[in-house]
């Protein structure tokens, strides 16, 4: 199932939030989408989403244009989890999760073994079925999370898009959501895109990497060729040192910033003067020509 | 976050559960059939107590001889023509009210946005009101008037709140000041008009079962044999319409459509209740809450039109036989229960960081 947008330009009113953006998702693959706050990146996957009309270009999932397509077919293929969902107060987990079942129901259709085992499946594979009767509201920011991810899995698509899925999660749980998408991908071959904020579980958990600046696409590929100094300079204006990343080898980024460099102790004594805090951009200069020798 | 706290208990859960296709599936839904049972029972004890008990009392059977047909002077008039028709339209205006409050708390995600608190039972007073004083209306001219006002003022406030989507927060702030201004303008005519004409209008605005006859039974069923179907259609979508927008467009719901027949459908309970039993105080907004409460959101519509039904009958009992020789209209009561659970849901609502 192949999901992809052509000269994609998304606006809210009058304000175009994403440009003539012409992308594809490889399908089986896990995407993350990064860049710096409001380049448009959860405004894409809204727009991949069809929760958003194109100011002009087309979403095509799988070759059709998504909105041709009714609203119930694109969401038995494609699965949503938006970044600030609301549980309605006092819901069980199980109830939650059986929401995920909605496009698959209908009036001659209802609840049957069908919903009940794509619910047990979900519950499993996140690891909450033992808190399937429990109340959402009394759970855990990361339990709550898996159950939410769980609701999208219960959907049963073959794509799933993500916005930010971690936000709001200390850093076990988001390394517990990331591998729990990452196992999906794998055992499923479900087509994953994720909007994330963190640059380094970008490039640990992406095969695909797309990094956003200004509603546009600046680099896509594999994060080892996406996530280079440069790029990071380019999308996020943030001086960085690139290296491997010790557990994955994936690329992981240092940021730089103007205070803290340990290593360079006439880096830290001129950070002491007071002319370099009238004139940062001296200091950074300094400590990227140190770098260099 | 309560997990932290209680480690033991969710050790001894995983255990128990750890081996059974989801857990505790059973045991909830015997629990719902229970509660839903309890409430059930309640609507028909409460009917039975209005059938027979009060200022006149029927036996048993001189109520099964009299709805066969048996003509017992005095009881029979009071059981077919008053009783029979009072608690139908209890049940069936507790029903409407509790299912159109639990309509927009579910939709709009917040208890404060009932009918009653956004100013459309506002507007069905102001209307009913002038109609009274200007017109002198009654019956069913009467009850045109009051859904008239009611799908006026939900228009006005929908238009006036919608920028963009509808907001949940600016479209209860929009009712609220509707109401306001409504209120003023129900005291501007009171004031404007005749003294008996006045005591009139502020009976209808009590709100009370009071003027039951078989005529409004008829309208009423009438009405609500086309609004509980689409009640039950609409339903469907709120499921995913309560998870959020985009929640609710991910798993296919059309957001704008289905918002805009829920509110249309929410309108038209509010209204036709409104319009056979006046503005009975609350209803709409006690009973969402308390179903939600009780049975923890599993539908949502049902519950709270179950929840109201109860209210109301045991509301119009309650005024008919609290103080002796003294008969309160339903209204007064709800009114006096619907203040302080006002105050307490304003008072945890945000403390529990639910109900926005």
């Amino acid at each position: 199932m192949r999901l992809n947008a052509q000269n994609l330009t998304l606006a809210y009113d009058k304000r175009r939030v994403v440009e003539d953006l012409t992308v594809e998702l490889p399908a089986g693959k896990v995407t993350v989408i990064v860049g710096a706050n409001a380049c448009g990146k959860s405004t894409l996957l809204r727009g991949l989403a069809r929760l958003l009309k194109p100011a002009a270009g087309t979403v095509l999932l799988d070759g059709k244009d998504i909105h041709s397509l009714s609203t119930r077919a694109v969401a038995k293929t494609l699965g949503l989890l938006p970044q600030t969902p609301v549980a309605p107060d006092g819901i069980a987990v199980a109830d939650l999760v059986g929401r995920g079942r909605y496009p698959h129901q209908g009036w001659f259709r209802q609840w049957n073994t069908d919903d009940d085992a794509a619910v047990a499946s979900a519950l499993r594979l996140t690891d909450t079925l033992e808190l399937s009767d429990r109340n959402v509201d009394e759970l855990s920011g990361g339990q709550r999370q898996r159950v939410w991810i769980a609701m999208a899995l219960a959907q049963q698509t073959d794509i799933l898009l993500l916005d930010e899925p971690t936000t709001f999660l200390d850093v076990t749980h988001q390394i517990e959501v990331l591998d729990l998408i990452t196992d999906l991908n794998r055992r499923a071959g479900t087509t994953v895109a994720i909007v994330l904020h963190d640059l380094n579980l970008a490039a640990r958990y992406a095969d695909h990497l797309i990094a956003m600046k200004d509603g546009r696409i600046v680099a896509e590929g594999a994060p080892l060729d996406v996530v280079t100094e440069k790029t990071v300079a380019d999308v996020f204006g943030l001086e960085s040192r690139v290296i491997p990343d010790p557990v994955a080898g994936t690329p992981m980024v240092v940021p730089v910033g103007r205070h803290h460099s340990a290593r360079r102790p006439e880096a830290s004594t001129t950070a002491k003067t007071p002319g370099f805090l009238a004139n940062p951009q001296d200091g950074l200069s300094a400590l990227s020509m140190e770098a260099a020798s | 976050m309560s997990l932290g706290t209680r480690p033991a208990a969710n050790a001894a859960e995983r255990a128990d559960n750890g081996a059974m296709v989801l857990p505790g599936r059973s045991h909830l839904r015997a629990q719902r059939a229970v509660k839903i049972g309890s409430l059930a029972f309640l609507i028909l004890a409460l009917s039975a107590a209005t059938l027979l008990l009060g200022r006149y009392t029927v036996t048993i059977p001189d109520f099964f001889h009299i709805v066969a047909g048996a003509d017992i002077p005095g009881a029979s008039f009071i059981v077919m023509e008053n009783r029979i028709p009072r608690v139908l339209i209890g049940i069936l205006v507790g029903g409407a009210f509790g299912a159109a409050g639990a309509v927009f708390q579910t939709m709009l995600r917040n208890p404060l946005a009932s009918p009653d608190i956004i100013g459309i039972s506002y507007g069905a007073s102001a209307s009913a009101v002038f109609a009274i004083a200007f017109l002198g209306a009654s019956g069913l001219a009467l009850s045109g008037f009051a859904m008239a006002g009611a799908l006026a003022v939900a228009l006005a406030i929908y238009v006036i709140s919608r920028r963009g989507s509808v907001a949940g927060y600016r479209l209860i702030l929009v009712g609220i000041g509707f109401s306001a201004v409504l209120q003023a303008v129900v005291s501007f005519l009171l004031t404007r008009t005749d003294i008996n004409v006045a005591t009139d209008a502020l009976a209808w605005l009590n709100g009370s079962l009071n003027s039951s006859n078989w005529d409004r039974v008829t309208v009423l069923s009438m009405a609500l044999a086309v609004l509980a179907p689409a009640v039950v259609v609409l339903s469907r979508p709120l499921r995913g319409l309560e998870l959020g927008d985009d929640a609710a467009a991910g798993l296919g719901v059309n957001v704008e459509r289905s918002r805009l027949a829920l509110i249309v459908t929410g309108v038209l309970l509010a209204a036709v209740a409104t319009a056979a039993a006046g503005p009975v105080a609350f209803i709409a907004f006690l009973s969402g809450p308390i179903a939600r409460r009780l049975l923890g959101g599993y539908r949502p519509l049902g519950t709270a039109a179950l929840v109201g039904m109860v209210i109301v009958l045991a509301g119009d009992f309650a005024g008919a036989n609290l103080i002796p020789g003294v008969s309160l209209p339903v209204g007064v009561i709800t009114g006096v229960l619907g203040a302080p659970f006002l105050l307490w849901l304003l008072a945890t609502a945000n403390r529990s960081g639910q109900g926005g």
